[in-house]
């Protein structure tokens, strides 16, 4: 007994084994990449070779698809956990020379007194994020856009990492802490929410979201109301649109309030 | 001849320990999110447990009953001591490395990334070098396997293979090569991003090679229980196989149609072509022949048992059965719920009807069924079998042995029936909370709960089990005889060479694998800009 009596037409089991392999494969080819495609009355293919490369895969650009127009600036920036990891004591300088002119909304130790957000100690990579929106038009505010529009991507950088680098102070209202509302603390899986935690702080970070301890509560509430109707679209893939979208007007300002109440010293020390 | 009994009792020890571990979480996971426990508001402990139970109870525990089982069918169907004794425990050491290695990422909350990986997130990269120990591990039993067949060979040419062993090395060569798609995705794309090299992933990519793994895994995970059901079960019940060849056709078919069908779980993904999908779902259904070859070849099995035993009529020999023998029931219930399990696979398999199941606790349900049920029950049959073998002592208490058959059968029932049910009302898997006072899910409550009281039973019946394989190794001693396997009703001194060698049929799985596979994964390996930044977990 040896391979060359077994792979050899002469051997009957070779011959019936590769034979209905071939031919189940040729015929399930044949289904799948011509009779099938065609088979869609609403796909047009210019030819049978079009066909094919349609049902194998083979990446192309529609021909003569426009794509669909974008009415609004989508968000263009690309982060990854190691987005201004390091920053260097004159980046921070620097930063802090430039953050005088934030300081009037934003507050001197970067603790808003007029319901703009707080920036003291927020993760770099969030004020990063959306210094490029606000420049590239992908987040629009009437205060804000004009601040961003000059600024350069050297000097994004550099207040980002000045205001992560601040102490996280307590606001400047502080109210009494507030329980945690059930959509805090479980979502709603059924409709696609995860805990808030799972990505701002307390159960995970995901990078580019921001921690909410001690937020202005009129501040969050606005944010989740414009998420939902789609006036900010600025998040990537849509995912705090989803979650916005899902969330009954109870649960946004329960989740706001909730939020405000919380001091930023409970914020975990990840970084 | 079960020279290296050490070895296959380390390997059982080391299976059944990891087993008994997993299956409390998968209890406890049930539990906790069922309207019986109460929440423990962080769902990050959840997806711990759940990587751990998965990681166990899809890679180290099928694993080491294969090569606990590979082993003692080596040394006993070949009547010949195992060759390579030193790589054996090599490849033992390696797992338990492995799975320490593994689980220590998992337990700090470092790799909660599921067992199927889930790229672009990326855990702790001493997990994935976890469990690409253990592949290699396994893998030296593959080359055992092998080799030792060959040297059998060479002392007896032109005879033939004996089925449990033909059986055996076909099962560990579709290891060998449906594992390799996992330890590619593992070595080409996580490792490096997971060790700081790279900061990119290809996770359409990924998800491509883990569907070369993930279907063939199924059938690795039930060839032991398919070994047990034509080589254990007629000789246990006092009969016969009903055909040899029928059986070996059956493995064949396995080792060829398994392989290039994987992609049927990416039927939702849109990096891969409809024409393959289409493809891989037509070989899909045609894996379902070689299960339905051996409910018959078995049934038949059964039947000339029972007509042995004076069984007559058309269905009356049923009666004539040996019931009180744990394998006679063990078989029954591991066949019962493959026809269940079966026919909610024929669900799943196709592109349509799998849109209403998709990612639902239906999924969960199923293969719980299948794989927990009909082939893990299996599991426990050929460990009572073996044990005597293997300890010298019997196992006397037969009555909690069926007792443990029938609460595993009667708590998977209990556990899986309502599964399947809050699946095809929609409910999604591989969630931590579910808030019952939700009146979109309050009907549910009530089969959860069932659910969760059902998976007390299996925990239940787990334990037993230890504490039955505990107390035989107490036992007084006794000699069980050589360890046997079952007779055809034709025992043919010589197999046709193709159904007694494996090289053509290895042939076919390799090509049908580069027709399936290879255009997509060329494709998506050599298209720029495919991939996503990798998400790690715990960090900010
Ligand atoms: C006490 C008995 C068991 C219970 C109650 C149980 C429960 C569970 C639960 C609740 C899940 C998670 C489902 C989800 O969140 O979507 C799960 C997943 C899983 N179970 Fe079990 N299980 C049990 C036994 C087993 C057995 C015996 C096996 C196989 C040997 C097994 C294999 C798996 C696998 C592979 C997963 C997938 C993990 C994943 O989705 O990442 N389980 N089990
Ligand atoms: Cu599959």
């Amino acid at each position: 007994m040896s391979a060359r009596d077994l792979f050899t037409f002469h051997n009957r089991h070779f011959r019936s084994g590769v034979g209905i392999t071939a031919a189940i494969l040729i015929v399930t080819a044949i289904a799948g990449f011509i009779v099938l495609p065609f088979a869609q009355p609403w796909v047009q293919f210019a030819n049978v070779w079009d066909a094919i490369c349609s049902a194998a895969g083979v990446p192309q650009r529609a021909a003569n698809v426009a794509a669909p127009e974008q009415t609004r600036r989508l968000s263009e920036v690309v982060l990854t956990s190691h987005t201004l990891s390091r920053p260097s004591q004159e980046a921070i300088g620097r930063g802090a020379t430039l953050a005088q002119r934030c300081a009037i909304c934003h507050g001197p130790t970067g603790i808003s007194r007029a319901d703009s957000p707080n920036l003291a100690g927020q993760y770099a990579a969030v004020i990063y994020k959306e210094l490029h929106d606000f420049r590239s038009g992908a987040r629009t505010n009437a205060v804000m856009s004009p601040f961003a529009v000059n600024l350069t991507d050297q000097e994004i950088a550099d207040l980002s990492n000045y205001y992560a680098y601040l102490p996280r102070l307590p606001a400047y209202h502080p109210t009494p802490q507030l329980p945690k509302p059930n959509i805090v603390i479980y979502g709603a899986p059924m409709r696609g929410i995860a805990p808030c935690g799972s990505c701002h702080g307390a159960l995970d970070n995901k990078t580019g979201s921001p921690w909410l301890e001690g937020q202005s509560e009129a501040y969050m509430k606005a944010q989740l109301q414009a998420f939902a109707s789609g006036e900010r679209r600025n998040d990537i893939s849509q995912q705090m649109r989803n979650i916005a979208r899902a969330m009954t007007p109870q649960e946004i300002e329960q989740a706001a309030a909730y939020y405000a109440s919380q001091p930023p010293d409970v914020v975990k020390a990840v970084d | 001849m079960l020279a290296n009994r050490k070895l296959i009792l380390a390997h059982f020890w080391l299976a059944f320990a990891v087993f008994g571990v997993a299956l409390t979480l998968g209890a406890w996971q049930m539990f906790i999110r069922s309207p019986i426990g109460t929440w423990l508001s962080n769902p990050e402990l959840y997806y711990r447990s759940l990587t751990a139970h998965g990681t166990v109870m899809g890679y180290v525990f099928p694993t080491l009953v294969a090569m606990a089982f590979g082993y003692a069918i080596s040394e006993s169907a070949l009547e010949q001591r195992l060759v390579g004794v030193r790589w054996a425990w090599t490849g033992f050491w390696l797992i338990v490395i492995g799975s320490i290695m593994a689980v220590i990422p998992i337990a700090l909350g470092r790799a909660s990334v599921l067992y199927t990986f889930y790229p672009p997130l990326i855990g702790n990269v001493f997990y994935y070098l976890g469990v690409v120990l253990v592949v290699v591990g396994s893998w030296i039993w593959v080359a055992l396997m092998s080799i030792n067949l060959h040297v059998w060979r060479k002392a007896h040419p032109g005879a033939a293979v004996p089925l449990a062993m033909y059986a055996n090395v076909a099962g560990s060569y579709l290891w060998a090569w449906t594992a390799l798609g996992a330890a590619l995705e593992l070595l080409l794309q996580i490792i490096p991003v997971a060790a700081g090299l790279k900061a990119t992933i290809d996770a359409g990519l990924a998800r491509v090679f883990f569907s070369w793994t993930l279907h063939a895994i199924v059938y690795f995970w039930l060839m032991p229980t398919y070994i047990a059901y034509y080589t254990i079960v007629p000789r246990a019940i006092g009969g016969r196989v009903y055909s040899d060849s029928m059986a070996r056709i059956s493995f064949i078919l396995f080792l060829v149609v398994a392989m290039p069908i994987g992609m049927h779980h990416t039927f939702g993904d849109p990096q891969v072509g409809a024409g393959f999908k289409f493809i891989h779902s037509a070989f899909t259904a045609l894996v379902a022949l070689p299960t339905l070859l051996t409910v018959f070849t078995i049934c038949a099995s059964v039947e000339i048992a029972a007509r042995l035993r004076g069984g007559r009529g058309l269905f009356g020999w049923m009666r004539a059965l040996p019931w009180d023998n744990p394998m006679m029931l063990a078989l029954a219930f591991s066949f019962i719920m493959l026809g269940f399990g079966g026919a909610g696979g024929l669900i799943n398999m196709s592109y349509q009807l799998d849109a209403s199941i998709h990612n639902t606790q239906w999924i969960t349900g199923h293969f719980h069924l299948i794989f927990g049920g009909a082939i893990v029950i299996m599991y426990f049959a050929i460990a009572y079998d073996l044990w005597p073998h293997l300890t010298g002592r019997e196992l006397i208490d037969l009555r909690m042995i069926r007792t443990q058959l029938w609460l595993w059968f009667v708590g998977m029932m209990v556990t899986t029936f309502p599964w399947h049910w809050v699946g095809i009302l929609g409910m999604p898997r591989r969630m931590a909370y579910f808030d019952f006072g939700d009146p979109a899910i309050a009907p549910q409550a009530l089969s959860v709960t069932l659910s969760a009281i059902g998976g007390f039973i299996l925990l239940t019946s787990g334990i037993l089990f230890l504490v039955i394989l505990a107390r035989g190794m107490r036992t007084p001693q006794a000699d069980a005889g050589p360890y046997r396997f079952a007779l055809a009703v034709h025992q043919q001194a010589t197999v046709p060479l193709a159904l007694n060698t494996h090289a053509l049929w290895v042939a076919l799985m390799i090509a049908l694998t580069l027709t399936n596979y290879g255009y997509p994964i060329l494709t998506l390996a050599l298209t720029e800009g495919t991939s996503v930044p990798a998400v790690f977990v715990g960090a900010q």
